[in-house]
């Protein structure tokens, strides 16, 4: 996944990102941190796109939206009109209401599949990093699953799986676990050489301890970073899965399967594909600025 | 150089090991009886028998791996539920298409994102580079198969210059093949062109600050000389990795692009499958394209040899 070819990208430039929030602190860290964002106008630009479509998804019974459901024949793939913005699909359902629906999954499928990477992917790697013995064999089984291209591992767990969001979320997480376990490990067999962490463990500070209190917080940054990306790829990965009929069920309109079910109508009805999209490319696009904006900001390389 | 080239043959040998247990175990630690499962929902209980047979999944768990990497090994992939045919046959069947559009994208990627990235990374903070710099940004966010119904849309359908779907085989000539391909193609190449133009923008401005640079232009070098002679091949190894990781990214947007466009290879064979829920296809399919993807980056490994003489195996 994109994740891992981020990784990699950062991995070239050198070691992981060491504790700077100490630094930062001397100097006023709220000050720091405004003069960094505003250096970053990307990055403003990705976070004010990404809240309004979190907006739009959150209270999407506000905007002036119908039932998504809804089938109207008589109102069959009628054109984009100042009463149906975005025009309607083969039933007669409203693509705007179905599109502002669909930010629903996207979003927390995005969401869903990075926080719980970092967090199992997280432990994973804390874990093997610190176990010689286990490290071998963990990261030759971390090798092997990682060959595997992330989308055809996620197809295959939705051949065998019912299609539903939290098979998705499911699916798309587990080719993660080994790229975020990956990172983590690499950070924590550096971070163990480090003065403060030897300097803890001469003091007599046992290992979980070193691992939360030392070692956690300089994986903060380089995690949030990661999980962006994630997140923008599981997003993109849905409406994949979704589009090839792999992933989310018909019954909850999400961008992919939208797509899915306006394939067959492209010449007469373009737009059932074209507004989906576009908030999906939007969403994505917004995310991977965030994230990008979060490496520099963070420090992270 | 022979025997390192054998020795890193050598060490794919477990990455694919666990890849194909992997493959298979999916099939035993995804809930419900896997018999069930691939029969589907509308299966008799002799179906569900007759699977279970068929596929060796009445057999102590263990003995069924060995049974299975042993016939891998031997190059059998087992037989397809739903056409009876061995999957290696369906496998052949179907790689022409897929490796003609990969190969293809991967030509107009490298072909278009290297000198975009040099020339951003050369013109650093101009507008050039800021353009190459938003379009690869974008780029590596667009929604493979929209850009795929975007590009139908205008250059198939509002423009009829070129086929909106199918595909001819090489044999049928080459502008028939090439003219199917084109849309297709195009649509692949912009993630990955996006992703090799950024890498190569960063790895260029670290070569760029150097003094030898500096040196080779003041004793009159032209530009292009220096860009490519001298700072593209020292900030070729970043470049390389990338294009050999990336490729597993092009994979997965083949899987769509081939659906988009209705291209008769891999990607389509697969997503029949799990339609139909033929999971000894879907391990094959799997199986092959992760030795190619592991293959590709020993081939990366290796040119890391040709361009830079200083790593020595």
């Amino acid at each position: 996944m994109s994740s891992s070819i981020r990784a990699s990208d950062s991995e070239l430039g050198g070691g992981p990102g060491e504790a700077r929030a100490e630094l930062a602190l001397e100097h006023g860290w709220l000050e720091t941190l405004g003069r960094s964002v505003g250096r970053q106008p990307m990055f403003v630009a990705g976070a004010i796109v990404l809240a309004l479509i979190v907006l739009a998804g959150a209270l999407a019974p506000v905007w002036w939206t119908g039932d998504p459901l809804q089938m109207k024949p008589d109102r069959r793939l009628l054109r984009p009109s100042a009463a149906r913005w975005f025009g309607t699909d083969h039933f007669g359902r409203d693509v705007y209401t179905r599109t502002i629906y669909g930010t629903r999954v996207s979003l927390a499928v995005g969401t869903a599949v990075a926080l719980a990477s970092l967090l199992l992917g997280g432990a994973l790697g804390l874990v093997i990093g610190f176990s010689r013995r286990l490290d071998r064999i963990a990261m030759r089984v971390m090798d092997g699953l990682m060959a595997i291209p992330s989308i055809l591992l996620a197809l295959a767990l939705m051949a065998l799986m019912k299609a539903s969001v939290r098979n998705v979320i499911v699916a798309l997480l587990i080719p993660e676990i080994p790229r975020v376990a990956r990172l983590v490990r690499a950070s924590v067999l550096s971070l163990r050489e480090h003065l403060m962490v030897e300097g803890a463990r001469a003091l007599g500070v046992g290992t979980p301890r070193i691992l939360l209190r030392y070692m956690l917080p300089a994986l903060v940054a380089p995690l949030v970073v990661q999980g962006t990306y994630i997140c923008a790829s599981a997003i993109l990965f849905e409406a994949y899965l979704s589009f090839l009929g792999a992933g989310t069920p018909p019954v909850i309109p999400s961008w992919g399967n939208i797509m899915a079910e306006g394939r067959a109508y492209v010449q007469l009805a373009f737009w059932i594909i074209l507004f989906p999209g576009l908030f999906l490319a939007a969403t994505v696009l917004a995310i991977n600025l965030v994230g990008d904006g979060l490496r520099d900001i963070l420090d992270v390389r | 150089m022979l025997t390192e080239v054998l020795r890193r043959l050598m060490a794919t040998v477990p990455v694919m090991v666990v890849v194909a247990i992997a493959v298979f175990g999916l099939l035993h630690v995804t809930p419900g009886d896997p018999a069930v499962i691939i029969a589907g929902d509308y299966a008799t209980a002799e179906d569900v028998a007759r699977i279970r047979g068929r596929l060796g999944l009445d057999r102590p768990f263990l003995t069924q791996v060995e049974i299975w990497l042993s016939n891998v090994a031997h190059g059998d992939l087992g037989t397809s539920i739903f056409s009876g045919l061995p999957v290696t046959t369906l496998i052949r069947q179907r790689a022409e298409a897929t490796v003609s559009l990969t190969v293809l994208a991967m030509l107009i990627s490298i072909g278009l994102g290297v000198p975009l990235g040099v020339l951003a990374a050369w013109k650093k903070g101009s507008s050039l580079d800021r353009v190459v710099m938003v379009l690869a940004v974008s780029g590596f966010s667009m929604p493979v198969f929209w850009l795929g119904f975007i590009l139908v849309y205008v250059f198939a359908i509002s423009v009829p210059w070129l086929p909106v779907q199918g595909y001819q085989p090489l044999a049928s000539g080459v502008w028939p093949c090439l003219r199917h391909l084109i849309l297709p193609a195009v649509t692949l190449s912009v993630v990955y062109m996006a992703l090799i133009a950024r890498m190569t923008r960063a790895s260029m401005l670290g070569v760029l600050g150097e003094d030898y640079i500096r040196t080779a232009f003041a004793k009159g070098l032209t530009p292009g000389g220096v860009l490519v002679r001298h700072a593209l091949k020292n900030a070729s190894l970043p470049v390389v990795t990338i294009i050999g990781i990336g490729f597993a990214l092009l994979i997965g947007g083949a899987v769509v692009t081939e659906s988009v466009f209705a291209l008769p290879g891999l990607g389509r064979l697969t997503v029949d499958a799990i339609v139909r829920r033929d999971y000894p296809v879907i391990q094959g399919v799997i199986l092959v394209v992760s030795a190619v993807y592991v293959l590709i980056n020993v081939v990366v490994d290796l040119l890391y040899v040709v361009l830079d003489p200083r790593i020595r195996f």
